[in-house]
Parts: structure tokens; sequence; C-alpha cells
């Protein structure tokens, strides 16, 4: 088995050092691996200021660890060469959230689609480069007739994230991160793009870590879901056993606060009191102050992650009846990582 | 039967703009009744926003009211002065705005931005009664009484809506219009500060007007839902009903293209894109994206009707 992306116990403080004062802790011995065999959908989910977006870009290697490190086939994204750089541009693609932003207005759309088919020498001809953009431009339902040419302004949101898509596409990579992808587009076109990225992943074996704060759509196109709080992981593996019997306190206020839109389900419970300013140093369980099941245990040491189940593991004391699992094995848990290798092995092949 | 407090008929406004008048809401007609919840949901571009700015009277150049009238119990809102309407909003209809991140005055205590609204619509009161009040209102938000000497920066996301929730009721209004109140709030804090909406709502007995584009959102808090599409309410439905038998094509296609999280899918989106609203498709706007639409459709607008008791449709296949 071999590893695409891995995060290795990444930790990012911003501002100040550890155990300074304003000191802000992004994110938090995290450890995450894509692997190159099977194509997988992951999920990482959380509320604003649980890291989603710190990880992403450390991911694509915008942000350097405080501790830790990156790795895109075995090489730390910090240290390694050019050559293997620019390979990792070209096979790590991601989509931003606003599809407003990443447009500059003065250039037309063709603009985002032709400069990497330019700078990546994808096509020969001009002929070529048209056909290369038409192909992708189709695989996530443009008509290229009716988007090339036009003004960024001259889209609507959806389809310029669609563009965004197919940029992301033309370079044939082999992971596409994105980053809150559908949550500045209309419901309607919401479920077309997330269509044309799990489209990507079963037609054309791409990788996927869509990062949100929208459980119900991780749900929809995920297999494996990681749950953020504050820089750590709450909750980790098959996004059923997740999602339809959530056990660590805070994944399970998350759900419960989701609106549904359905007549039958309603909000009952009382929400939990709002999340104090995060400070460095904290020791305990960081949802401590919010949890109804806290005791003191948890307020003495962060509990690491026990495995509660064959795919799913929670960091949570009220499991510690069940093994406990060190960070960077939290990716044994996930569905579909035993299909590729020994149930148990997983975690530890790709140790150095 | 409750009587109704605002009845909203044959709503017209236009964008007045170089390229052409832009129909941002089409005749809309509705009533809300005594305290009761009602949604509007729709996806940008919707009319939305325009429709709960027009019953305040508070479209700006280059929009106008071109037609329609907002009765507010017995009382024709487009027949005062401006004076009287600066007098009555905030008083009898209040307003909980988009964003509240950006609709506090960054310079000002929470106190007296509260008590800035009181003075202004002739509150006479001591100083004194003025902090008691502000003490009352922010307690009723679920906000401490410490906020009072805060500046908004000092504020999570959860606490500037609650600030904003607590203007809104600090005159006791009858009738509050929340526009998307929780657009950029996480799940978590999004609900409490709904819980905190339908709280005194309940207190003072108002009825909410609710603006959303998260149909979930709006279906968990109101009893009637509207569906707007291109500038037109294209349903009305008790929210129950809405959910189980929706009447209009566009709102099936829309239920149906939410993600739940009780079974995965496929996506389900609804094919084409919504049309320009200064460029406006003849018959129903919906026909282009419509998979039933007969010719029909394409030459004559549909009018809304009561298809069932208290469900209003707009669409020539409802019997």
């Amino acid at each position: 088995m071999t590893t695409l992306l891995e995060a290795r116990h990444v930790t990012k403080v911003f501002g100040g050092g550890m155990f300074d004062r304003n000191a802000t802790v992004a994110l938090e011995d995290f450890s995450l691996r894509i692997d190159s065999d099977r194509p997988s959908i992951t999920a990482v989910v959380g509320e604003s200021g649980s890291g989603k977006t710190t990880l992403a870009r450390l991911l694509l290697g915008l942000v350097t660890p405080t501790r830790g490190q990156v790795l895109y086939g075995g090489r730390d994204l910090q240290t390694m060469s050019q050559t293997d750089w620019r390979a990792f541009r070209r096979d790590v693609q991601v989509i931003f959230q606003d599809p407003y932003e990443v447009y500059n207005p003065f250039y037309r759309v063709d603009h985002v689609l032709t400069t990497p088919v330019a700078k990546f020498k994808l096509a020969g001809t001009k002929a070529e480069a048209r056909a290369v953009i038409d192909d992708v431009l189709k695989a996530v339902g443009l008509r290229p007739e009716e988007t090339l040419g036009r003004f960024p302004h001259q889209l609507s949101g959806g389809q310029r994230q669609r563009v965004m898509v197919a940029r992301a596409l033309l370079l044939r990579p082999r992971l596409i991160l994105a980053d809150e992808p559908v949550s500045m587009v209309d419901a309607s076109l919401r479920a077309s793009i997330l269509g044309s990225l799990r489209k990507m992943n079963v037609e054309r074996g791409i990788s996927i870590v869509y990062i949100t704060h929208d459980l119900a759509t991780a749900y929809q196109i995920s297999e494996n879901i990681v749950v953020l709080y504050r820089g750590s992981v709450a909750e980790a593996g098959d996004v059923e056993l997740v999602v339809k019997q959530p056990h660590h306190p805070y994944t399970q206020l998350l759900i419960s606060s989701i609106p549904l839109a359905s007549a039958e389900r309603t909000w009952t419970a009382e929400a939990v009191a709002g999340p104090a300013i995060q400070t460095a140093g904290t020791t305990g369980c960081k949802f401590a102050d919010r949890c109804p099941s806290a005791t003191s245990p948890c307020l003495q040491a962060a509990p690491p992650l026990f495995q509660t189940d064959r795919y799913r593991a929670v960091a949570c004391y009220l499991y510690q009846g069940t093994p406990a699992l060190s960070m960077d094995n939290m990716v044994s848990v996930f569905a579909g990582s035993g299909k590729t290798s020994p149930v148990g092995s997983g975690g530890t092949s790709m140790e150095p | 039967m409750k009587a109704d407090v605002l009845r909203v008929q044959g709503l017209v406004v236009h964008y007045h703009t170089s390229l052409g008048a832009v129909k941002a809401a089409d005749k809309i007609s509705f009533s809300l009744k005594a305290d009761e919840r009602l949604g509007f949901a729709g996806e940008s571009g919707s009319g939305k926003s325009t429709m709960a700015l027009a019953i305040l009277r508070m479209i700006k150049p280059p929009g106008r009211i071109e037609a329609g009238q907002v009765w507010l119990d017995g009382l024709n809102l487009m027949s005062l002065s401006e004076e009287e309407m600066r007098q009555l909003r905030l008083a009898r209809i209040a307003m909980v705005p988009q964003g509240s991140m950006n609709s506090l005055n960054p310079v000002m205590r929470i106190k007296d931005q509260i008590a800035d609204a009181l003075r202004d619509h002739g509150a006479a009161m001591s100083r004194r009664q003025v902090a008691e009040r502000v003490r009352d209102l922010l307690q009723s938000v679920g906000l401490r009484p410490e906020v009072a000497t805060m500046f908004p920066h000092e504020l999570s996301g959860g606490m500037k809506q609650r600030a904003c929730i607590a203007i809104a009721i600090s005159l006791r209004p009858k009738v509050i219009i929340a526009d998307e109140p929780t657009s950029a709030l996480d799940v978590v804090v999004q609900k409490q500060v709904m819980e905190t909406l339908a709280r005194v709502q309940k207190e003072l007995e108002a009825s909410v007007i609710l603006v959303g584009h998260d149909m979930g959102l709006v279906a968990q808090f109101v009893d009637r839902l509207g569906v707007m599409y291109a500038g037109k309410l294209v349903e009305v439905s008790p929210v129950r009903d809405i959910f189980t038998k929706p009447l209009h094509p566009y709102t099936q296609m829309l239920i149906a293209s939410l993600p739940s999280l009780e079974q995965k899918g496929t996506f389900r989106g609804i094919p084409g894109l919504p049309p320009l609203l200064r460029d406006l498709p003849p018959g129903c706007a919906f026909h282009p994206r419509c998979p039933h639409a007969v010719d029909r459709c394409q030459t004559d607008e549909p009018l809304s009707r009561e298809v069932r008791p208290d469900s209003w449709a707009a669409c020539h296949l409802l019997p």
C-alpha cells in the first residue's frame, strides 16, 4: 500500500510560541493519510475555528507546520526539490470556497483554464488545448460554447464554481482538496457540483478531501469523516456510523443542531452554551466546558482516540473501555482501509 | 381563526438599471396571522430580501415599489409619509438584519445602540430606566448584563446577532422580520439564535416573517412556508404539507435536491439556471426548467390560487 498525501502529527500555532498567551492553536497533533491505491472521499467537518481551513492550507503546503510534517509521496512538502514540488502542484488541486474571489474580473474565464494548459504544457497546439478544455468543461456539465469567452460576472456562482472544478480536473490530479466548495452556492446547484465531484472520484479515480461545516453534504458525498473540534479530532471513521450513531458528545450536539428539511424531525434539546475563546496550553479535553458528561479526568488530560468500533475512533473518556489508538493510526478505522490491506495492519505499514 | 396582522397585496418592486427593469418582486400577496411564524425560502436572487425590505419601505433607488399595498392592522403603509413610516419601523414592525456582523456600529457600546433606538422613538425615560430596560432586553435574548458596556468587536457572531434581536424587540413590535438572521453562524450557534428568536416571539406574542435560503432552517422554525422563484411567490403551504405533499414542481425539485441525513442517495440538482430577472421568460418563469411543462406554461402566467385548504400555489398543472 502506498500513500499519496500524509499529514504526520501536524500542529499549527499562530502567533507567539506554544505557551504564549496570545497563541492560537489552530490544529493540534493531526494525522491523516490518503492512500493512492484506492480513490477515496474523505470529509473533514468542523465549525468555524475548528482548524478546517488551516488543515487545507497545510495539506497544500501553503503554510508551514509548527510541528510535524506533511508528506507527498513520502517527501516532506517543506524540503522537497523543485521538481517534486512541481509534480505535487500538478497532482494535488484545490477548489476554494468563494467562486467570486478566485477570478480576476478583468480576464475572461478562459484565462483560468488556458494558464494551467500553458504552464504545465498540457497541449501542443491551440486546437489540442481547446479539446482538453472542452473535455473538462463537459465533464462538469457545462457547455463550452456557452462558457468560454465570457467574463466571470456573466456566469452564475454555480457555473463559476463548476469552472473551478473543471480547472482542477484539467491537470488530471490524483487528489482534489475541496475547501467548502458549495457553501456559497444555492441549494439547487449544490447537488450538481457535489455530483460532479463524486463523478470525478468514480470515473477518473481522483481522491477527494472534502472540507466543510455542513454535515449533511459531507454525509452525502463521503465514505469516511473526521470531525474536528478546536483543532483536535473528536471522532473519525465510517460516515454511516459517525452520522447515524454519533458517539462523541460534540458530534451528537452537532448532529442534533442541523436543521433538517423535514416535517417529522424537529429540533428538540436545547443547545449547549457557546465556546469560550480558545487559549494555548489548555490541558484536558477541549470540549469539557460544554460537555454534559464531563468528569474530572476530562479536565486533566486530553483523551486519546479510542477505537469503539471496527470503523470508528472517538476521542472521549466515555469510551475508555475500548482499545486506545494512536493518532497516526486513525486512518486504520476508515471504511475501505481494510480492503486494500489486512485488518489491523493498515496503520503501521507506512512507518519508515 | 386568528386575525391577520399583516397583509401584503400585489407587491411589485423593480430595480431600474441601464439594461432595463429588474423585476425583483412581482405581484406578491400573502397574509400573516397573529403569533404566526411565516417563512420565505428561495435561492439567491429570488426576491426574498427585496420583499422583506419592501414591506418596511426600505427599498433604495434604483429600486422602487411600483405597485401593491401593505396593510398593518388596517393601516396601509404605502399611504404613510416618510416620517410616519420611520416612527412605525422598530415600534410596530422591526427587522433583524442579514449579517448582524455589519449592522452594529463598531464604535458604539451595545447599551448606547439599544438606547439610541429607544430615545429616537420618543420613549421618555430617565438614564436609570434606560439602563434597566437595556439589562432586561439583554437578559431576554440570553446575554449577560456585562455585554451592555462592550463594543461589537468584543462579541462573537452569535452574541452580535442576539444583540440585534434585542434592538429589534426593544419597542415590543407586533411583527418581526428576520432576514437570514443566522447566515454566517455555525450550526450550534444558529440553533441557539433561532431558539432565542422563538422565545422572544412567544413573550411578545409577535408574528415573525423569517426569510432564508436554507429550507431546513426555515422549516424548523415556521408554521407556514412560502417558496419564491424569480421574484414570484410560487407556493405558500403549512410547513408539514409542503414537505410531505409539495404542490409546485419547483418546490418538489428544491426539496428533492436537499441533502438528507437519513439516506444517502444520488444527487438530484435542478437542471438549468434561474432566469435573469430583467429578462424573464413568458408564461411561467419556471417553465424552462420544469419537467412537466406544457404549451400553456410558455404563454400564460399561472396565478396563485388555493389548491387545497390553506395551501396556495401558482401552477397550471395543479387541479
